[in-house]
């Protein structure tokens, strides 16, 4: 019945230099946006180069960057994850509470109070089953990732709450309760460098092989390329699918201790609208929403041009008003750069 | 009328041509689709077009919708030359087309289908939902057939569903209704439904050119018949005057390019063997397989026949593993194929060529290495990270082994032409080592020559050792590529031929068991 329509279309000679440097600044824009961003800054403005400030915006943009790379793999399959900034909330709170708290077994009615590292796998654990969850609902009861992430969003939130009821979890520096270690987590350095940015970098040489490297990362891009293709050429769409919404919630938890140790207290409404955040930052990255194109490394670039241009106006006395405003155009241009880039690249093809 | 030379048979002028298509050609990159064709329909009667996939059906229907462009050449409508740009400049012409695949949106319902984009409208902006179901219940009445236009589409049957098409046609006053292949998805009762909506329409001066591969059902239907082949036109005769026969011959041709080339190595032992296979219709009675069984022996190249919905795709589909409440054995070079999982079938040696290339087959955004790779990936770890050696080896290695013309194997796979895009699908299958290849219309939508390549390496793996499973729509195809021929209807195993036993007449006889029509009633 079809006729070959597509037939015949040759191989493509794009050896043409322009192009190829055409292409390449394209695909580097993100880095160039943040180098002309920094540059700017530095220059005009004051205390931007500071050694403190520097520090801070290293703190805010790790948070961004590390819950971006969990965001990066739902993305990568086409999904989307609603819910880390209410998992980033939730895992405070429990750390918050077995510090404050400690766990109470009934049974031998007793309280255990655990130290560091016992702590942080816990609280883990426990952003990664709201996000095993989430995988469930996706690939076993087909609910839309908005849709399952959305009540997630909600539920876990209300989890939070229902913690402490409402109320903080503070002073994890008192000496009496529990685990000092904890409190250095957010305070501490290495190199001269927080840890949360440690942390963060470890998380991205790992996610970058994970997607590079490994059969997983290949069939998260086959999955979110064509979802078909990859199911017939025997990829386990669904574990996969689920995987990456397990590494979402490691991210987001790995979130919520940071900013409970930074803070020294966890507080339930904490993580509000870091999803938009986040997703905000992959995309800055060249990551698309259909799935199947992106990169790790985008995303932490999009998180650094997030966090710089934030930094920088707020020191240049820029109304937050106004820095929201700009945040929103910044993301709208840069989907705009993708889709002409994609345009191009289509053309050049043919 | 101007009387081409290549027409066999002066055809009666009494009819009136309400539609002529004047030495129309269409070019695509490396292919002619159509060439000089000049194709007559007659005014109130039923137009049949037949001939083999790739034949250049479609895409002179296209052109006479205004989805394509002719490269050269002329419609005339009632002797006035027109050039519809797009479907809605044909619509204006009253000229109408109902895909195979029903063009409907299933959550709106029967009147708000019908007036989609043609809205009843007060002022301009309002839309008059009770006058739009008024006009489609006459409508629906006209055609005999009283279905209440609040109904939603998802409710009604395939063949229900093919009706609003033609009241969809209708309300936009169309006077040339196309109609491609409308009965491939319809059950018997249903066929027989639309012949009377057929003859309706024709009663009522509207002008149909139906496609079909059926060809006993359009030898009742028609009135006209128009042969194509590779491009041409090869015959136009009153459906009257022909037979059966008259048919095939016209649209196969006398003379077949390739020749079937016998196996050079002996069959080896039994690869695979199929026990009473078995899958229900997902809803209601029936069955989309009834009790196939079968065998493969090493280094055989198995075709199967059939039309649409025999059940072709649907066993290659279990076989694999897709529909786990299918029944029946699969026995893989001795040993029961044990779980039901597309993995698990592939680590048996099972592995399916997709036939939808762009939805089944690739990753568009995935360069031609990570296409190839994708299925098994994990021969290529080493300890816990791919390794780029052993990926780009084993790429090169098939690159050459295909001869896929590819300048770089990290450009997307998109860049590819259909021919070399199906070796990369192919290329893929091999790398995980498979016993028995399932290949699913393997030479869909790729030029001649591409085709050929394909059916040597075809022959090459099965040379290998391998054992090979093809489905064609083309009769052509099956018979000079398949050692042993299967044909389906539906659902079932109708006939088995050798090589040599095999014809053309007698494998389109064995597909259409099951599809007798009850005879018209004059």
């Amino acid at each position: 019945m079809d006729m070959p329509i597509s037939a015949g279309s040759g191989v493509v000679d794009r050896s043409k230099k322009n192009i190829t440097i055409r292409r390449l600044l394209l695909q580097l824009r993100a880095f160039i946006a943040l180098i002309i961003l920094f540059t700017f800054f530095a220059a005009y403005s004051d205390g931007f180069l500071n050694e403190n400030n520097l520090i801070i915006l290293t703190k805010q943009v790790a948070i961004n960057a590390i819950l971006g790379i969990g965001m990066t793999f739902v993305i990568l399959t086409s999904g989307i994850d609603l819910s880390v900034g209410s998992i980033v909330g939730l895992c405070g709170m429990v750390a918050g509470a077995l510090i404050s708290q400690g766990l109470r077994i009934q049974a031998l009615d007793a309280v255990v109070y655990f130290t560091f590292w016992p702590l942080v796998v816990i609280v883990l654990i426990v952003g990664m089953i709201i996000g095993l969850v989430n995988g469930i609902l996706i690939t076993r009861f087909n609910v839309a990732p908005f849709i399952a992430t959305l009540g997630t969003l909600y539920i876990a939130r209300g989890l939070a709450m229902l913690m402490n009821n409402g109320a903080t979890f503070t002073n994890f520096a008192d000496p009496k309760l529990g685990e000092p270690a904890f409190v250095k987590l957010g305070s501490e350095k290495l190199l001269a460098l927080p840890y949360s940015i440690w942390i963060m970098a470890v998380m991205g040489v790992i996610a970058v092989f994970l997607t590079m490297k490994t059969p997983f990362g290949r069939q998260i891009f086959a999955i979110g390329g064509n979802k078909r293709a990859a199911q017939l050429s025997g990829v386990r769409v669904k574990s996969v699918t689920m995987l990456t919404y397990v590494i979402s919630g490691l991210c987001s938890g790995m979130v919520g201790l940071i900013i409970a140790s930074q803070l020294r207290a966890s507080h339930p409404a904490t993580g509000e609208g870091y999803e938009l955040n986040a997703i905000a930052a992959v995309v800055l990255g060249g990551t698309s929403l259909s799935g199947g194109r992106g990169a790790i490394g985008g995303t932490i670039i999009g998180a650094f041009v997030i966090g710089v241009l934030n930094n920088g106006m707020t020191l240049e006395n820029v109304s937050s008003f106004w820095q929201q405003v700009i945040t929103g155009i910044v993301i709208i241009l840069a989907v705009i750069i993708d889709q002409v880039q994609q345009r191009l690249q289509e053309r050049n093809m043919v | 009328m101007i009387a081409a030379a290549q027409i066999e048979k002066q055809v009666d002028t009494t009819p009136e041509v309400i539609l002529y298509t004047e030495q129309i050609s269409k070019i695509y990159p490396g292919t002619v689709a159509l060439d000089k064709v000049n194709f007559h329909v007659y005014q109130g009667k039923v137009n049949v077009l037949v001939g083999e996939n790739g034949a250049g059906k479609s895409t002179l229907m296209k052109i006479l919708a205004g989805v394509e462009r002719p490269t050269e050449g002329r419609l005339l409508l009632e002797e006035q030359a027109i050039a519809p740009h797009n479907p809605r400049e044909a619509e204006e012409l009253g000229i109408g087309i109902i895909y195979q695949e029903l063009n409907l949106f299933p959550n709106l319902n029967i009147a708000e289908n019908i007036y989609m984009a043609h809205e009843i409208t007060q002022g301009n902006a309002v839309i008059r939902h009770k006058e739009q179901e008024k006009r489609a219940a006459e409508l629906l009445s006209r055609l005999e057939q009283p279905i209440d236009p609040k109904t939603p589409v998802a409710n009604l049957r395939i063949g229900q569903q093919q009706i609003v098409e033609i009241a969809k046609a209708l309300a936009l006053n169309t006077r040339i209704l196309i109609m491609d292949e409308p009965t491939s998805a319809l059950s018997n009762a249903e066929v027989e439904v639309l012949v009377r909506v057929i003859e309706q329409l024709k009663a009522n001066g509207v002008t149909i050119i139906y496609i079909s591969h059926k060809l006993e059902e359009l030898m009742q239907i028609g009135d006209y018949i128009t042969v194509l082949r590779d491009g041409h036109l090869v015959a136009e005769s009153p459906m009257s005057e022909v037979s059966l026969p008259w048919i095939i011959e016209r649209m196969v041709g006398r003379e077949t390019t390739a020749t079937y080339q016998p196996p050079k190595h002996e069959m080896g032992e039994e690869l695979l063997r199929v026990d009473g296979l078995t899958l229900p219709r997902p809803a209601g009675a029936g069955y989309l397989l009834e009790n196939v069984s079968f065998s493969l022996r090493a280094g055989e190249i198995l075709g199967i026949d059939g039309l649409m919905g025999a059940g072709r795709t649907e066993l290659f589909e279990c076989l694999m593993g897709l529909h786990p409440h299918a029944k029946g054995e699969i026995w893989l070079a001795g040993n029961k194929a044990k779980g039901s999982s597309l993995d698990q079938r592939i680590k048996h040696g099972l592995m399916l060529i997709p036939e939808d290339r762009q939805r089944e087959g690739l990753v568009a955004d995935l360069s031609v290495a990570q296409n190839m790779l994708l299925a098994s990936l994990k021969k290529y770890m080493r300890v816990i990270y791919l390794s780029k050696r052993k990926e780009r080896d084993n790429v090169t290695r098939l690159v050459r082994e295909l001869a896929i013309k590819v300048s770089n194997i990290d450009f997307p796979v998109s860049s590819l032409s259909g021919g070399n895009q199906q070796k990369v699908v192919v290329g893929k299958a091999l790398l995980t080592g498979p016993k028995v290849l399932l290949m699913d219309e393997p030479t869909r939508g790729i030029d001649v020559g591409a085709k050929e390549e394909i059916f040597m390496i075809m022959r090459q793996l099965a040379a290998r050792g391998l054992g090979i499973i093809f489905v064609s729509t083309e009769l052509k195809e099956i018979l000079t590529a398949a050692d042993r021929i299967l044909v389906m209807s539906k659902g079932r195993i109708t006939k088995e031929f050798l090589h040599d036993e095999a014809t053309q007449q007698a494998l389109v006889e064995a597909s259409a068991i099951g599809h007798e029509l009850v005879r018209k009633e004059v």
